[in-house]
């Protein structure tokens, strides 16, 4: 039997649990095992990117003790976190030294989900249901930083009833960017109505939205201006009318 | 502009930026990607990538060698007749074009375009001594008769619409120009003439530096810098020391890369070389080479690559920051992610450490950049040296907020503290809460929901799992240990 263990972040967590229970009853659903190393908490992102680089790095050995001793993908919903454990924890620490040595394998266990089930669970059919017009933005770490570009398409492509309309510009970012958001705030709000009036004039009814920290901001946005779009998780959608 | 010596308020500056300006901005650069996206594609996505590494390698090559190859730019130039001056700073390199200028008792300049002139402020040290100076790049020369500077380095005037030109130059022209583009270069074409053959001096930057035959190379797309270095009895050329390349073969990459990355042609359409005096052109060539910083930042292992840049503007173009807030809001002579590194590196974080954390470090810069420069690395390197300080420069970021990091990394850090935590937020945020949102926080989380509302804390996750893996005891679904 698959087995993973689940990387559930600060955001996932805290602020879209509703995701995660979805996650974990879709894995289930497609025979693969979690675990949930209770002992984790932040990887450590948002103190190095600010700046804190020492911080971050005491965060990154914490995170990585929490996972240590499982077994299996470590698998989140969010390109940002996982591609901050793949690409950052190595070049933390000084090579050859155990940290690196330590680094170097937790990041080899790494996954966003969508990239999971399609390279290693070789699934893109998920048997879901979902009669709406879509478009899918394309989250910058995600896209950029993990080169995780056709997967959430093929999942989407994969669902019944779903049509998947192009969106203007769907990689350029929507303005989040973590510390940038509180640090330059309209800067933020501006890209973030730019990304907005793009999925507005898409016609669709949902925008999916794959990365924790990105959705919070267009679901936010898009409330704000009390637009009917639905921001969502490509899990949300995955785990629509599914089979069981 | 020149670079700054205060510190620079990039946030009053974005919420001060021109909606007119930024306007312009987005349409200019929507463009010129466009038609950079046209030819790479048409260059073949394959082919690009292996000329992007062949311009790295070639940059960061010459770099890494940069004594050896100065020592040859130097050696090469004086034996074609020219001559090559060496400045430290901005002082220097003014001292010695300020003595050629005065030494051929020089009136009026003619100039192509040139970044490392804006850098050090040039014109204005040309000026204080009666010299009158004429940009005859058309952007150049639009924002020197606007009293103003670039706000984007390869297209100068990109804030401005052509109706605005044509209102300039009605106004300080003197003459009935029509929002027409054909017309008002021809306009500036008119204008410029007499001075370039009246001017005592012509002055330009250099894309490149040949080291092997000691070749300035200039590119333009409208002849002004040929007629610039050509006209005039005396050619100085202030060039940064981080131009020169190895070989014409690297000039034959990164000429190939220069261009489409600019604006999206196969080729510039005037590429002037020179080498020292040659006949029918100026009787004096001389070469400043400018340090300036840079070889602060060449010892600086991770920051020197963005030495390498060629000023395509392709990060600016690209940047999503950049196309809201225009040039100006970075408060110095280079903007977009290039500015955002070139001006703290030069001129310390203490005046220039907000500007790295102007980026959502999304990546777009680093995916365009003809050489490859690793943009949001050298962004998190010059962010970690503003709060942390390194071998460069001593911490800027005030203490209470390291002292507030430090305390929220032990809280996040600890799997008790960082549940207590969670479940305080989810009870304090009551009051603030309507619905599944919270519409309103204090201080300093109001930056967050002065755009939009945040989502409500909900904890119910782990206890979530507590009795999914309960009910689902027996299916192995509880593996942790």
């Amino acid at each position: 039997m698959e087995k993973v263990q689940l990387f559930v972040t600060c955001m996932g967590e805290n602020l879209l649990p509703d995701v995660l229970q979805k996650m974990v009853l879709l894995l289930e659903r497609l025979g693969v095992s979690c675990g949930f190393p209770e002992d984790q908490t932040c990887c450590g992102q948002p103190f190095f990117n600010s700046g804190f680089q020492k911080e971050g790095r005491k965060m990154a050995l914490r995170w990585m003790a929490a996972f240590a001793d499982t077994e299996g993908t470590i698998v989140a919903p969010s390109g940002s976190c996982i591609e901050f454990v793949k690409h950052r924890y190595p070049a933390m620490f000084p090579p050859g030294s155990a940290e690196h040595e330590l680094a170097l394998r937790t990041a080899e266990r790494v996954m966003e989900v969508s990239q999971y089930l399609v390279n290693a669970l070789k699934v893109t059919d998920v048997g879901a249901f979902f009669p709406h017009r879509v478009v899918c933005h394309s989250p910058c770490h995600l896209t950029r930083g993990l080169g995780v570009r056709n997967e959430p398409l093929e999942l989407l492509r994969a669902v019944r009833g779903l049509e998947l309309v192009p969106l203007e510009a769907a990689d350029t970012c929507c303005g989040f960017g973590g510390i940038f958001s509180v640090v330059y705030p309209e800067v933020s709000r501006a890209m973030m109505a730019s990304k907005l009036e793009q999925i507005v004039a898409s016609g669709a009814d949902v925008v999916i939205v794959s990365e924790p920290g990105c959705l919070v901001n267009v679901r936010g946005g898009l409330r704000k201006i009390r637009s009917d779009v639905r921001a969502m998780h490509l899990i949300e959608v995955l785990a629509e009318g599914g089979a069981s | 502009m020149t670079l700054p010596v205060s510190k620079i308020d990039f946030r009053e500056n974005s919420r001060s930026a021109s909606p007119a300006i930024v306007k312009a901005t987005q349409n200019s650069t929507r463009t010129a990607l466009k038609k950079r996206a046209e030819v790479v594609d048409e260059f073949g996505e394959e082919r690009w990538q292996e000329l992007r590494r062949a311009g790295h390698e070639v940059r960061l090559h010459a770099l890494t060698h940069l004594n050896r190859y100065l020592a040859k730019v130097e050696q090469n130039i004086v034996a074609a007749g020219g001559k090559v001056h060496w400045a430290r700073d901005a002082e220097e390199a003014k001292g010695i074009v300020l003595g050629l200028a005065s030494r051929h008792g020089v009136k009026s300049i003619v100039k192509a375009k040139s970044m490392v002139s804006e850098e050090i402020g040039l014109n204005e040290a040309l000026e204080a001594k009666g010299i009158r100076v004429f940009e005859t790049d058309l952007g150049e020369f639009i924002v020197q008769l606007a009293g103003q500077h670039p706000s984007h380095i390869t297209a100068p005037a990109l804030h401005m619409t052509k109706e605005e030109i044509a209102e300039l130059f009605r106004e300080k022209l003197k003459i009935d120009a029509r929002p027409v583009p054909e017309e008002l270069t021809e306009h500036a074409r008119l204008a410029l003439r007499k001075e370039f053959l009246n001017a005592g001096m012509g002055i330009s930057g250099g894309n490149f530096l040949i080291a092997e035959t000691g070749t300035l190379v200039i590119v333009t797309n409208e002849g002004n810098g040929r007629m610039s270095t050509t006209l005039p009895p005396v050619h100085v050329a202030v060039v940064g020391i981080e131009k020169v390349i190895p070989d014409w073969e690297s000039a034959a990459v990164l000429l190939k890369l220069l261009a489409r990355s600019v604006s999206g042609s196969k080729i510039t359409a005037y590429n002037t070389f020179i080498t020292g005096i040659r006949e029918g052109g100026p009787k004096e060539f001389h070469l400043v080479l400018l340090d300036n910083g840079r070889s602060r930042i060449l010892a600086d292992e991770v920051a020197r690559e963005a030495l390498m840049c060629i000023r395509c503007g392709a990060c600016m173009n690209t940047c999503p920051v950049y196309n809201q807030v225009g040039g100006y809001a970075y408060g110095a002579v280079y903007q977009g992610p290039i500015g955002s590194m070139l001006t703290p590196l030069m001129m310390g974080t203490a005046i220039a450490g907000g500007l790295p954390f102007a980026s959502t470090l999304c990546g777009a810069c680093a995916e365009l950049c003809p050489v490859m420069i690793p943009i949001p690395e050298i962004l998190l390197h010059l962010r970690k040296r503003f709060v942390e300080g390194d071998a460069f420069e001593r911490p800027s970021v005030p203490g209470g907020l390291k002292g507030m990091a430090a305390i929220g990394r032990r809280i996040l850090g600890s799997p008790a503290l960082y549940r207590l935590g969670a479940r305080l937020a989810r009870i304090f945020q009551a009051p603030l809460r309507r619905g599944d949102w919270l519409p309103a926080l204090p201080p300093p989380l109001n930056r967050w929901t002065l755009a939009r509302p945040f989502p409500a804390f909900k904890g119910d996750f782990r206890r979530w799992w507590k009795g999914h893996t309960a009910t689902a005891g027996s299916k192995e679904g509880k593996t942790h240990e």
